[in-house]
């Protein structure tokens, strides 16, 4: 709780920045191979090293090592982008968000569980067949039974409780799963919809996980 | 690809499946062969604590080198050491580790480090490699695509038991790994660049699970490399033997280890990467004292 409210606190203060004074140049907005990542380190340097590291891979294994423009400012701004910049982010991410067709945004909230407890899914070795899980727990307490919790993330123990499942809500939660840097430029959270890393039917099974009034989550 | 169950990952899920004791006992009988890796979500271990205090006890017990396992590694890699070998026959006593030709005593400490003959920066994993090459003349190509023994109690690879080897020497002496030579600042910067870097399939880094004091994933505590205390207790414990692998591991096995829970596709071993990485944290870690092969979870 207390880190959503620095989170929320943060968040009001960039917001509120006086205008000119933090703003960086427009030039600064753009990532371009000469940025500075580290002192002396440009980004065509770090890139060089990382394409050295990783050689002759797959099209698919080689797309992971690629960064796509948010992953190279919120590495570059060390996830505390200027507010412009921040403002850019989550502008481009909003967009990504997909929504089912059928505006239905809460699943089963039993399947959701299973997805918050198994951290299975994208690692060398791990089998592409089987459904990758979101590993909810690595970062967030929940159903307060479980005692094995990661601590990375806010506690989301009684999220339903607390916010309700009106269908605001529901969206809310949604597009925070779905893509946490349309809500949260650079959050540490994965953008889970957007990598495609879950299915839109798994989003909606964590969404009702967290609001599902029957949900241990809520108990 | 190592094969073998991975414990402690991020998954959270594979070492939940065994209690401590087991692992214990899985150790101390050594070559019991692990449980594959059933992605079996849920099943929690009963209590955190206990485990670690069991753990405690366990370390405290076999932390003489009678019987910590570690200990085989570096006796198997001071015969590597000492064995005349390869196209050249000759022995590693004139490896250079930056101290002069066969100087072992803290050469350790003072690594990675700018090595002028081979034209890099290089960790003790990269330097070894270098010398079975030039001094030995043997091929490593198998060695630098296999490097790890895969988990569950099998002997360390020859590259893995040298270095437990050549970092035991360095018991007692602090780490001191200077790095005021231009390249090993440039490693350093490159490390922590690399330390920021955002990518593949859940946007990582390690600063998205080493950023901050006190944070844990699931049960497992994450050490916070900005405090001196932590990065120099991390660092100055590597080699060390791994209990959930029942093998000896090293610093650049445990940065493809986190990779992996990274979803990055294998990092190249003894790669600019991994030794920058390593560079980094050395550094972090200065003045820490060095007490290994240790022993963890
Ligand atoms: C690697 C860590 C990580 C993982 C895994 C993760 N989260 Fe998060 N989550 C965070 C962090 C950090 C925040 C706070 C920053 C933010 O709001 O984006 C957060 C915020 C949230 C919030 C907003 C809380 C609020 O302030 O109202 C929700 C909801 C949420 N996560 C749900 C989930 C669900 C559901 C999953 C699994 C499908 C998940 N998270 C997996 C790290 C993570
Ligand atoms: C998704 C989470 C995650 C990411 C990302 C991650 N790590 Fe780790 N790291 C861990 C976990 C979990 C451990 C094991 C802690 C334990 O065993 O108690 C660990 C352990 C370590 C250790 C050994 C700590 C010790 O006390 O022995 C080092 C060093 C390390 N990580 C470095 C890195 C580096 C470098 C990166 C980036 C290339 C990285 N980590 C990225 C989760 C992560």
């Amino acid at each position: 709780m207390l880190r959503i409210l620095l989170a929320a606190t943060a968040a009001t203060l960039l917001a509120s920045a006086p205008l000119g004074a933090t703003e960086p140049k427009t030039s600064d907005l753009k990532t371009s191979a000469g940025a500075e990542v580290a002192p002396g380190i440009s980004r065509e340097r770090l890139e060089q090293a990382v394409a050295a590291a990783w050689k002759n891979l797959p099209p698919d294994m080689q797309a992971r090592v690629v960064q796509d423009e948010t992953m190279q400012l919120c590495s570059q701004y060390r996830n505390s982008p200027p507010p412009a910049v921040a403002d850019a982010i989550l502008a481009r991410e909003k967009k990504n968000v997909a929504y089912p067709a059928d505006g239905k945004l809460m699943g089963d909230w039993k399947a959701g569980e299973k997805l918050a407890l198994s951290g299975f899914g994208g690692r060398m070795g791990d089998n592409p067949k089987l459904p990758n899980g979101g590993n909810c727990y690595a970062c967030h307490q929940l159903a307060p039974a479980e005692i094995s919790y990661g601590t990375l993330g806010p506690s989301l123990t009684g999220y339903g409780k607390i916010k309700g499942n009106t269908p605001e809500v529901q969206k809310e939660v949604y597009e925070r799963v779905y893509n946490a840097q349309a809500v949260f430029a650079c959050s540490n959270m994965p953008r889970f919809g957007h990598n495609k890393f879950l299915t839109m039917e798994q989003i909606k099974d964590a969404v009702a996980f967290l609001l599902d009034p029957a949900s241990p989550v809520n108990k | 690809m190592i094969p073998g169950w991975k414990a402690l990952a991020l998954a959270g899920m594979t070492a939940a499946s065994m209690t401590v004791s087991s692992l214990v006992s899985a150790a101390l009988t050594s070559a019991v062969a692990q449980p594959a890796a059933a992605p079996s979500a849920g099943a929690q271990p009963a209590g955190d604590e206990d485990a670690d205090k069991l753990l405690e006890k366990y370390r405290a017990m076999i932390s003489d080198p009678m019987s910590n396992p570690g200990y085989l590694a570096v006796d198997s890699g001071e015969a590597l050491w000492t064995t005349a070998r390869g196209p050249k026959n000759a022995t590693l006593e004139t490896c250079d580790l930056g101290k002069g030709p066969g100087k072992l005593d803290g050469a350790y400490a003072e690594m990675p480090r700018w090595f002028a003959d081979a034209g890099r920066v290089m960790d003790a994993e990269s330097r070894l490699l270098w010398c079975m090459e030039t001094i030995q003349g043997l091929d490593t190509t198998a060695l630098r695509k296999k490097p790890f023994a895969s988990s569950g109690g099998n002997p360390a690879t020859e590259i893995e038991a040298l270095v437990a080897f050549v970092a035991n020497k360095s018991n007692g002496f602090k780490y001191a790994a200077k790095m005021e030579h231009p390249k090993e600042r440039e490693a350093v910067a490159l490390g922590e660049a690399l330390f920021y870097r955002r990518s593949s399939l859940n946007d990582f880094s390690c600063q998205t699970c080493h950023g901050q004091e006190g944070q844990r994933i699931r049960l497992q505590n994450l050490p916070f490399f900005d405090t001196a205390k932590a990065a120099q207790a991390t660092m100055g414990s590597w080699p060390t033997y791994r209990v959930s692998q029942a093998s000896l591991r090293t610093m650049q096995h445990r940065i493809w280890d986190c990779y992996w829970q990274m979803r990055m596709p294998d990092v190249g071993y003894a790669s600019e990467v991994t030794v920058a990485l390593a560079a980094y944290l050395t550094k972090k870690a200065e003045g820490g004292a060095i007490e290994v092969p240790s022993i963890k979870r």
